[in-house]
């Protein structure tokens, strides 16, 4: 006899594990994240990167402001702080002077970074302080709705600037270079493994370090200008972005529609806030 | 016409409409949408103003602080942290004299970040020396920037004004708003008269220097009296403008079922609308009990409180902030009004919607429910969990 048909269950469904869930707060996913954003292979790029480097957790610290990248300080394992709007880089700089082992991490975007706390960056840059600055830059203020910030494109489109912006933006890998870095690198979030390697050497490096993460914001800025989804922004870095090792951070400059540099700009040593500090406290005590 | 709009886009009307020379702006949730509405009719060239999309709120003010006492109408938004940051530039728009108009989307303030209402932003500008007022709904946000312009740019006032509405709650749903037509907005707002403005190269004037200790005092003394007048020039505004519109504007506050009441509820901001609801229900079981929502709260009509308060039993003052380690401010003011009156209620503060915990018709209840008995002075919190 024939029975009832068996009711095939239905799958259970399991969400894929992400491959660097140690170094995540799992109790805060899912993320914010808009689908086809950047912001999650800059993460994960970073947290590989961690991986790699192999340190002890407890000496890392990861600072955030406020913005769509500043979601990071609360989604990773690790001691981490998400500051004020602008502020990621001299509550880092506390930081780093009261525990000089701690390796400090500044995560953030480029609004954040370079406008309501621009003055910090060139400041931090200057003074040579030994901590790694990652700027996922998306051109825009994702989190407030996509308004104008200081890397917008000319003639890009955001919210306060409708019918294209006209102020010049800031090229960061040049504005880096000049404030002092001595690490500078540009990748975008397709070069995922380049990206990765990048970071690897600016956490390794002694110094003021700078990697800037080229990012699609699907949600805002793609949207007003026509960019189409994540993937297509994707696509338009593989057919845009110039791997130039070295090149000059001058020529740096991002123009919508035109090819744009990638590679590492600035690799150099020279002395740390803190070696300069101690230096000159052996100086003063030699004299007594 | 009647229109639906949210609060943000009635503050952004009623600016278009008053169309002033510079907005200096800084994005921040919740306030963002205002400076996007504003920045799409500068590009539409429906108005002429100098829309300047600066790098901070701190920039924000300071270029308003540079372009009013160049001699231009100027406007400008912001929330929570924004406030907190610009803070600085506006004791030096109060001190300057400069009549800035400022839409502040209350919002917590950190730590932790919150994104949604209570009024910490508000009572942290306080003794700053602007003129602040509350709208209840996006209709009164409207009408008061409109009367802003009119009192922060009197004359005899000359301070910067700020109109607070409620984050979310008012800035981002969709009311009624019944807007005026533009010519009459235009009118009723004036041209505007500068005053020793920087661009009148004809009589140079300098701005904003040293005073030491033989000046300074004179000067904020200035300061206060420049506020002390604000209540006549609020009830002339308000009235000139309550005929023009048709709106029951009439005082520094609504009485709400007041003149009788027994027990009463003194609060600002959007809250009080669910008040209203409690109220009438509670009127209807025969309880006698009003509400007091404070339209102008600095400078704060102490006078006027006292009258309107004097005959009731038992007030409960309702804070969206705290001054820590004291009580809510709002309740300080109301309670040090009756310093010297025999005849007075007795007084209970309630803290209540902290980083935007709900408050519901019930705990509007909760508070009429428990007026009677709680201990005169008592510092209770609504919506808590304790
Ligand atoms: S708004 Fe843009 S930057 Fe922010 S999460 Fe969405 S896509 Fe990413």
């Amino acid at each position: 006899m024939p029975g009832k048909p068996k009711e095939k269950a239905a799958p259970e469904f399991v969400p894929a594990r992400h491959p660097m869930e140690k170094y995540l707060r799992t109790e805060r996913l899912p993320h914010i994240w808009c689908a086809g954003c950047g912001l999650g292979t800059a993460l994960s790029c970073f947290l590989f990167a961690l991986d790699e480097l192999g340190w002890d957790l407890d000496s890392v610290a990861v600072v955030s402001g406020i913005g769509c990248a500043g979601r990071v300080a609360g989604y990773v394992r690790l001691d981490s702080y998400h500051t004020t709007h602008g502020r990621a880089l001299p509550f880092a700089t506390g930081l780093k002077l009261a525990k000089p082992d701690l390796h400090v991490v500044v995560f953030s975007g480029d609004g954040d970074l370079f406008a309501i706390g621009g003055n910090h960056f060139i400041h931090a840059a200057r003074r040579n302080i030994d901590m790694t600055v990652i700027c996922v830059n998306n051109f825009n203020y994702g989190m407030t709705g996509g308004q104008l910030g200081p890397t917008t494109p000319l003639e890009a489109r955001c919210t306060t600037a409708p019918y294209g912006n006209f102020e010049p933006p800031f090229n960061l890998v040049y504005l880096a270079a000049s404030a002092g870095a001595t690490y500078v690198a540009r990748w975008t979030t397709l070069h995922a493994r380049r990206l990765q390697h990048a970071m690897v050497e600016a956490l390794s490096r002694k110094g003021f370090t700078f990697v800037e993460v080229i990012s699609p914001c699907p949600t805002n800025y793609g949207r007003r200008n026509r960019l189409g989804e994540g993937l297509d922004e994707m696509r338009y870095y593989a057919e845009h972005a110039v791997i130039r090792h070295g090149a000059d951070p001058k020529e740096a400059d991002i123009v919508p529609g035109k090819d744009f540099l990638i590679g590492k700009f600035v690799d150099m040593e020279k002395l740390t806030y803190l070696e300069m500090y101690r230096a000159k406290v052996a100086q003063l005590k030699g004299k007594r | 016409m009647k229109k639906t709009m949210t609060g943000h886009k009635a503050v952004a009307e009623a600016m278009r409409q008053i169309e002033p020379d510079v907005v200096a702006v800084y994005p921040i949730t919740p306030q963002s949408e205002i400076a996007e509405y504003y920045a799409q009719y500068v590009a539409d060239g429906i108005v002429h103003t100098e829309l300047v999309p600066v790098e901070s709120e701190h920039s924000a003010m300071s270029a308003c602080v540079g372009a009013a006492a160049a001699g231009a109408r100027v406007m400008t938004a912001t929330a929570s942290q924004g406030l907190a940051l610009l803070i600085e530039v506006l004791y030096i728009a109060a001190g300057l004299r400069l009549p800035i108009v400022m839409a502040l989307v209350n919002r917590a303030l950190s730590a932790p970040i919150n994104i949604h209402c209570d009024h910490a932003d508000a009572y942290l500008a306080r003794d700053a020396g602007a003129i602040q007022i509350f709208a209840e709904s996006a209709q009164e946000a409207y009408d008061y920037m409109i009367m802003a312009q009119r009192i922060a740019e009197n004359e005899r006032v000359r301070l910067p004004l700020i109109v607070n509405l409620d984050g979310f709650t008012l800035s981002h749903s969709v009311q009624v708003v019944e807007p005026l037509p533009d010519e009459e907005v235009k009118q009723f707002v004036g041209e505007f008269k500068p005053v020793y403005p920087l661009l009148d190269v004809e009589n140079p004037a300098t701005w904003g220097p040293f005073a030491m200790p033989d000046y300074y005092f004179e000067l904020k003394r200035a300061q206060q009296a420049g506020m002390e007048t604000v209540p006549e020039v609020f009830l002339k505004v308000q009235e000139e403008y309550a005929k023009l519109s048709g709106r029951p504007y009439k005082g520094f506050f609504e009485g709400y079922k007041l003149e009788d009441a027994e027990r009463a509820i003194v609060i600002m901001g959007s809250t009080a609308g669910t008040a209203k609801v409690v109220v009438d229900e509670l009127r209807k079981k025969g309880e006698k009990v009003g509400l007091l929502k404070v339209w102008l709260w600095r400078p704060f009509p102490k006078e006027e409180i006292v009258k309107a308060l004097s005959h009731v039993a038992k007030v409960a003052v309702l804070d969206r902030a705290l001054s820590f380690g004291n009580m809510g401010a709002l309740y300080l003011d109301v309670t040090s009004a009756f310093v010297h009156r025999e005849e007075r209620p007795t007084f209970v503060n309630y803290i209540y919607g902290l980083g935007g915990r709900d408050t519901t018709t019930e705990h509007i209840e909760q508070v009429f429910a428990e007026l009677d008995a709680a201990r005169p002075g008592e510092l209770r919190y609504l919506g808590l969990r304790e």
